[in-house]
């Protein structure tokens, strides 16, 4: 991902595509200040990652660069950046949409896609069984219902 | 004082401490929790993987308490953030709101205008306010030294949350510690993140976010952690020990929720407020309160 960026690689419609979205709309008002970076707790421990650089890519048109890229994943969406942006960037929003737009691509980690699958499957991420119940009760702490008949009818 | 109690996820799964610490101080103080059968996630985890999926069931549990006529109020800074944006969301946004109304017609509900959302720890510090607080604690906390981990989703987005509190300096839940008499300590990095969220994709990186914490805390010379969320809580009760072989260095720093150190306050017993149940024993820390 470092070294020379290859234009051959960009795509001129990626910007627009972004623009059009929630968390995209202000991308283009980045002027490379690097507060995001500064910030930033995940760029704190790695050096590697760069909400700067992601934004950078995004606005070269190297789609599938930044899509396919295990980068916006780690963002931890703690906000620090959002609310220090000079430009009215919504950064954390903007990791979002292309998390999303990565995801319908077919490119995410496994571990995302299974917390997707079983939170629109069982409406919570960790179902309640009759065991939790059970130590839920002798710590006197009121039953919960064991299965979700709504989410099903929410997503069906 | 009456909302509709949303538990979400983690903390009836794996947060039971949290849970019946939050309970005792709200019955203490007279705040009325509803709890509500229907509610399910959120929709927080799912957010990077489908927004759109996860303001849909963000908007099935705010049209709930809708439904019956209440305010939300969440334990978990997540799930208070996700239902809040949503709110905020689809106040504006009606192309969004007619296609969440579409899907909300199956389980028979209609999201009209959102109910306000309160994280706990905000009502604790608008609503019902330091006089009222005081007026229910029963023991000093002195000798403790007490720092407070603000987490990400309590306070930001700041503009969902109504700019409650200062996000570059925030103040509410330390002055709520502060009551109690325990001694509240600064440190660097306060406002950083847990990590927790990035655990499941890749669990090094995550530790060692928290581990830059842990460091600082022990510089500080701080006797206890608390905070107001699970997923923070995974990261410095739950995963302390992990952090710990990981890297080869010693804590024993208890963690514990905001509800607890004020229960403890109120004169709650340790097992009213499900101190057996934090993962780095408080037996130490309690010692030093009775001496």
């Amino acid at each position: 991902m470092m070294g020379t960026i290859d234009l051959d690689r960009s795509d001129p419609n990626f910007l627009k595509e972004l623009a059009g979205q929630p968390g995209g709309e202000r991308v283009q008002a980045c002027f490379t200040c690097r507060s995001c970076v500064a910030g930033c707790p995940i760029s704190a421990v790695n050096r590697g990652f760069s909400p700067a650089k992601i934004i950078r890519m995004a606005l070269y048109g190297l789609r599938e660069d930044v899509l396919k890229s295990d980068f916006v994943w780690l963002c931890s969406t703690c906000y620090t950046c959002q609310e220090r942006c000079p430009q009215g960037v919504s950064i954390t929003e903007f990791m979002t949409l292309l998390k999303n737009m990565a995801i319908r691509e077919g490119h995410a980690p496994a571990g995302v896609r299974a917390q997707l699958k079983r939170v629109t499957g069982d409406g919570r991420i960790y179902p309640i069984d009759d065991f939790d119940n059970k130590k839920r009760t002798k710590a006197g702490l009121p039953v919960l219902p064991t299965s979700c008949e709504d989410i099903k009818k929410l997503f069906q | 004082m009456k909302y509709a109690f949303f538990l979400g996820c983690t903390i009836p799964a794996r947060a039971r401490n949290y849970e019946l610490s939050a309970r005792k101080v709200a019955e203490t103080l007279g705040i009325d929790l509803i709890d509500m059968d229907r509610f399910m996630c959120c929709g927080f985890p799912i957010k990077g993987a489908d927004r759109s999926a996860a303001t849909l069931m963000a908007a099935y549990n705010l049209a709930l308490a809708q439904e019956k006529g209440l305010d939300i109020c969440s334990l978990c800074s997540s799930c208070a953030s996700q239902l809040a944006e949503a709110a905020h969301h689809l106040s504006w946004d009606d192309d969004e709101r007619a296609r969440v109304n579409e899907r909300l017609s199956a389980v028979g509900l209609t999201y009209k205008e959102g109910p306000r959302v309160r994280h706990f720890a905000r009502v604790l510090f608008e609503e019902v306010g330091a006089e009222t607080i005081k007026a229910h604690l029963k023991k000093e906390l002195g000798g403790l030294r007490i720092a407070v981990h603000y987490g990400c989703h309590y306070l930001k987005p700041s503009s969902i949350h109504d700019h409650f509190d200062d996000v570059e300096d925030p103040v509410s839940i330390e002055e709520l510690v502060a009551l109690t008499g325990a001694e509240v300590v600064d440190y660097p990095g306060k406002k950083r993140c847990c990590g927790g969220p990035v655990l499941p994709v890749d669990e090094k990186l995550a530790l060692s976010v928290a581990k830059e914490k842990l460091d600082s805390l022990a510089d500080a010379g701080a006797n206890a952690l608390c905070l107001v969320c699970p997923f923070c809580s995974v990261m410095y009760d739950g995963n302390q020990k992990g952090i710990e072989s990981e890297f080869g260095v010693t804590y024993n720093l208890p963690v514990l929720y905001l509800t607890q150190v004020l229960g403890l306050a109120m004169g709650l017993d340790r097992k009213e407020l499900g101190l057996n149940m934090n993962v780095v024993k408080t037996k130490e820390l309690l010692e030093r309160l009775a001496e």
